[in-house]
């Protein structure tokens, strides 16, 4: 189905409008999250801290899946040699790190005025900051090798072990005791979240994919562009 | 109506918004940046290439 993009001069001509568009999208999209978040009224329990919960679990979410798409693209790339797995992955990692430290931060601000903490090494907090150290271990070590091709390869099989974290930081709620709460979304009838709070909230993950997925496409642009630019320099050095 | 005041929770929930711009406005900035800088270094790069070949045609 996306076979396509494996070339880049057909990648080039489908993120040209297909960015703008996903930009566009998650910016309305956006609008409307918040608006219809601040339109319901402060919950019961949480007051107005609520309000972090729209920005908060979709950066959380965004955090894991562009991860997913990282490693996915890294294994294309390690494999198969895909041309373009190699940009993808690359381009997906520092908005992944991006995302984690807003799903942390956010976390944090949300965490203090209800666990009263800023910070405590439960699984879930902790196995997300691992989340965030993977990602920068994973910029750092692209840009420690000078060879792009070894760089790729060891970044890829660093972006491949780090798999093994996500279920982690999907289940460490359930696997173990945490003071971070479980589950709202998925939770049994009448313990999840308020179904005022339920369109907004999903809104605000579609906008927070819409955005990821323009970024994504930009940046992916960007890296073509790099290599044509790197080899168009040595072409007029020989 | 909107809920726009945060009563006592104002100083946990303004910053975690305002955060939130500002690591958006850093990606969708720096993307942006990143991917014009790379496209103009392409193209001042076809630029050269095509005036080399030009100057080699004309001295042959």
């Amino acid at each position: 189905m996306f076979a396509f993009l494996y070339n880049p001069d057909r990648f080039m001509a489908f993120s040209r409008w297909a960015a703008p568009l996903f930009g566009a999208i998650a910016a309305v999209l956006a609008v409307v999250g918040l608006w219809l978040d601040f339109a319901a009224p402060p919950d019961y329990q949480q007051g107005y801290t609520i309000h972090v919960m729209f920005i908060h679990v979709p950066a959380s979410m965004m955090s894991l899946f562009v991860y997913l798409c990282l490693a996915v693209a890294s294994f294309l790339g390690l494999v198969f040699r895909q041309p373009l797995a190699d940009a993808a992955a690359r381009a997906a990692a520092p908005l992944g790190a991006g995302l984690t430290l807003l799903a942390l931060v956010t976390g944090s601000l949300w965490g203090k005025p209800m666990w009263g903490t800023w910070w405590v090494w439960d699984a879930r907090l902790t196995s997300e900051l691992v989340l965030l150290l993977f990602y920068l271990g994973y910029m750092a070590l692209q840009a420690a090798i000078d060879d792009e091709a070894r760089a790729a390869r060891a970044c890829a099989i660093l972006a491949l072990v780090g798999v093994v974290n996500l279920p982690i930081v999907v289940f460490s709620v359930d696997w173990w005791n945490t003071l971070h709460q479980g589950s709202t979304l998925f939770a049994p009838s009448g313990q999840g979240l308020a179904p005022v709070y339920v369109p907004p909230f999903l809104i605000m993950i579609v906008a927070y994919l819409g955005a990821f997925g323009a970024l994504w496409l930009v940046r992916i642009r960007a890296e073509v562009w790099r290599r044509r630019a790197n080899v168009l320099a040595v072409r007029a050095a020989r | 109506m909107l809920y726009l005041d945060a009563g006592k929770y104002a100083p946990y929930v303004w910053p975690a918004y305002a955060i939130t711009v500002v690591v958006f406005v850093w990606l969708i900035g720096d993307s942006l940046m990143r991917a014009r800088r790379w496209r103009r270094a392409v193209e001042a790069r076809e630029k050269d290439a095509a005036a080399d070949n030009h100057e080699r045609d004309a001295a042959e």
